[in-house]
């Protein structure tokens, strides 16, 4: 589909990086109820697919792992950073790839006035509103089924949104210099999936044989699957939150720097 | 035969690109350690087989292969030919040559069943190293995954068929999904209400893990006939839908 390369000029939009974001926004006009149909419906199969029907298997014999409550509690916010995680990748490599060609639209952005580091900063703050509309949607969906408590769900989303940030972030940096399609593919599948079925969205990582367990704690969706579980199970200490939002917040920051300094160099070369 | 030279093409450009293949071995396999060995502690033994030592990564093994076999077929008779049936147009300059439409389709047919197979061969060793094959009828299953293949890459190649732009694959995953996560895939029938388990067991990939799962526990009966003979027929009705469309697109 041919897409306008032109940002309509709207005076209210004052900031570069806004002019960015909006450029964004105006491409997800067009495609904002597909990819809301799937934030809904892919929570929605899960829950009932893998916590309903398997949570029955689970059933009683339940793990005092699982903190005492049923399968679909423990899974739902679990699924959810997992979730946050999946969209950050969506949105932060393939578009940023494409963008960073030539030919793309980084490279039309980077010849008007808008600096490297604009560009950077509208499409990170574009990945941030759908990470939120997804992150939204999902708990919303989560509290109806009853898989989360209404009171908690407030305190849920931001920590979801975080635990997607923090990929979104440095995978921009890694997208924006990269030469071959192949390597989103495999970035997806030996990096992501992994990350994805081995973080304690689905099991509790005491689950796992001993050799392999602490190298399950290296993974960084286990901060966000642990501070999004501990928020909506009611089980988060202060320091184990601070711990867990202090590591996601980290690597946000480490990304955001990386990725200025290799947009400034792949943008103005 | 002219739709092997189809084949013979498929070859020529998968020499550059065969790691793919190992990745598509590499998916199943994640699911299998992360539900089975993950979850499995949490399950317990699955309710409602017949030898009730049967662990839960057992349980799950045939249904994951059964899915990489329809994963593999689909994406090859989809997402592969899309691009050479819109993007490349491909097929167009082929059939300047002696080829027709149905050898075409013949031809990618045959190519993604290959592919399958190799991709359902490498699972079952993966597993045996894990295992998880108590029964020489695990065998069975290779031949199996040929026939899912085979009925996935003809409905496949009819769906192609009928869709519009990069944007309309969503549609695909939006009935692939459930279709994995919800045909017993990872529990059995018995945890559905009796109305649930009829439109389950109409499911097409509900059948196909239906032919796996009994071998693949060491049991092969008569009650294989009813998913061979769907997988068979599904098949049928897809490679004939797919070649009268195909010939309307490429031949006008």
């Amino acid at each position: 589909m041919p897409t306008p390369l032109s940002v309509p000029a709207s005076p209210g939009v004052r900031h570069p990086a806004l002019r960015e974001l909006s450029y964004w926004l105006h491409l997800w006009r067009r495609t904002w109820r597909g990819t809301v149909v799937i934030s809904v419906a892919n929570p929605l199969l899960f829950l009932t697919g893998i916590g309903m029907g398997l949570g029955q298997l689970v059933g009683d014999r339940a793990d005092p792992a699982l903190h005492g409550g049923s399968y679909l509690a423990f899974l739902t916010p679990g699924l959810l950073a997992a979730a946050s995680m999946q969209n950050a990748f969506v949105d932060a490599a393939g578009p940023v790839y494409d963008s960073a060609r030539p030919g793309g639209h980084y490279r039309a952005a980077a010849a008007t006035p808008l600096r490297p580091a604009d560009i950077l900063h509208g499409h990170l703050l574009y990945i941030l509103v759908r990470l939120v509309v997804s992150a939204f949607l999902f708990t919303a969906v989560a509290t109806a089924f009853g898989a989360v408590a209404p009171a908690r769900a407030p305190l849920v989303v931001p920590a979801a949104v975080l635990a997607g940030f923090a990929f979104a972030a440095p995978l921009t940096a890694w997208s924006v210099t990269l030469d071959r399609q192949a390597g989103l593919e495999a970035l997806f599948r030996f990096v992501v999936m992994p990350l994805y079925m081995f973080s304690g969205a689905f099991f509790p990582l005491s689950q796992l044989p001993d050799a392999v367990e602490p190298l399950a704690y290296l993974s960084p969706l286990w901060h966000g699957v642990e501070l999004c579980r501990s928020l909506a199970l009611g089980t988060a200490t202060a320091g184990g939150a601070a711990l867990h939002t202090g590591v996601l917040a980290a690597l946000t920051v480490a990304g955001v720097l990386l990725a200025r300094r290799r947009y400034e160099r792949r943008l103005h070369t | 035969m002219p739709a092997a030279t189809m084949v013979e093409r498929n070859l020529m450009i998968y020499r550059h690109t065969w790691p793919l293949l190992l990745a598509e071995v590499f998916e199943p396999v994640l699911y299998l350690l992360s539900f089975g060995v993950g979850i499995g502690h949490l399950v317990g033994h699955v309710p409602g087989l017949p030898d009730p030592s049967t662990g839960y990564a057992e349980f799950v093994a045939p249904a994951l292969l059964a899915t990489a076999a329809m994963n593999g077929a689909m994406n090859e008779t989809t997402f592969n030919m899309f691009g050479k049936l819109r993007t490349d147009r491909t097929y167009e300059s082929i059939l300047t040559t002696p080829m027709t439409v149905r050898d075409v389709a013949l031809g990618e047919v045959a190519w993604a069943l290959l592919r399958g197979t190799l991709v359902t061969a490498g699972f079952l060793v993966v597993v045996t190293a894990l295992g998880l094959v108590h029964s020489p009828w695990a065998l069975l299953v290779v031949p199996g995954a040929l026939l899912i293949g085979f009925a996935f890459a003809a409905v496949g190649l009819a769906v192609v068929t009928f869709l519009r732009d990069w944007q309309d694959f969503q549609f695909i995953q939006l009935a692939m999904l459930p279709m994995f996560l919800f045909a017993t895939t990872f529990y059995p029938l018995d945890v559905y209400p009796r109305p649930l388990r009829v439109v389950v067991e109409c499911l097409p990939l509900y059948q196909s893990v239906e032919l796996l799962r009994g071998p693949f526990l060491g049991e092969a009966g008569t009650g294989l006939i009813v998913p061979v003979l769907y997988l068979l027929a599904l098949g049928g009705l897809g490679l004939a839908v797919a070649a009268r469309r195909l010939e309307g697109i490429l031949r006008t």
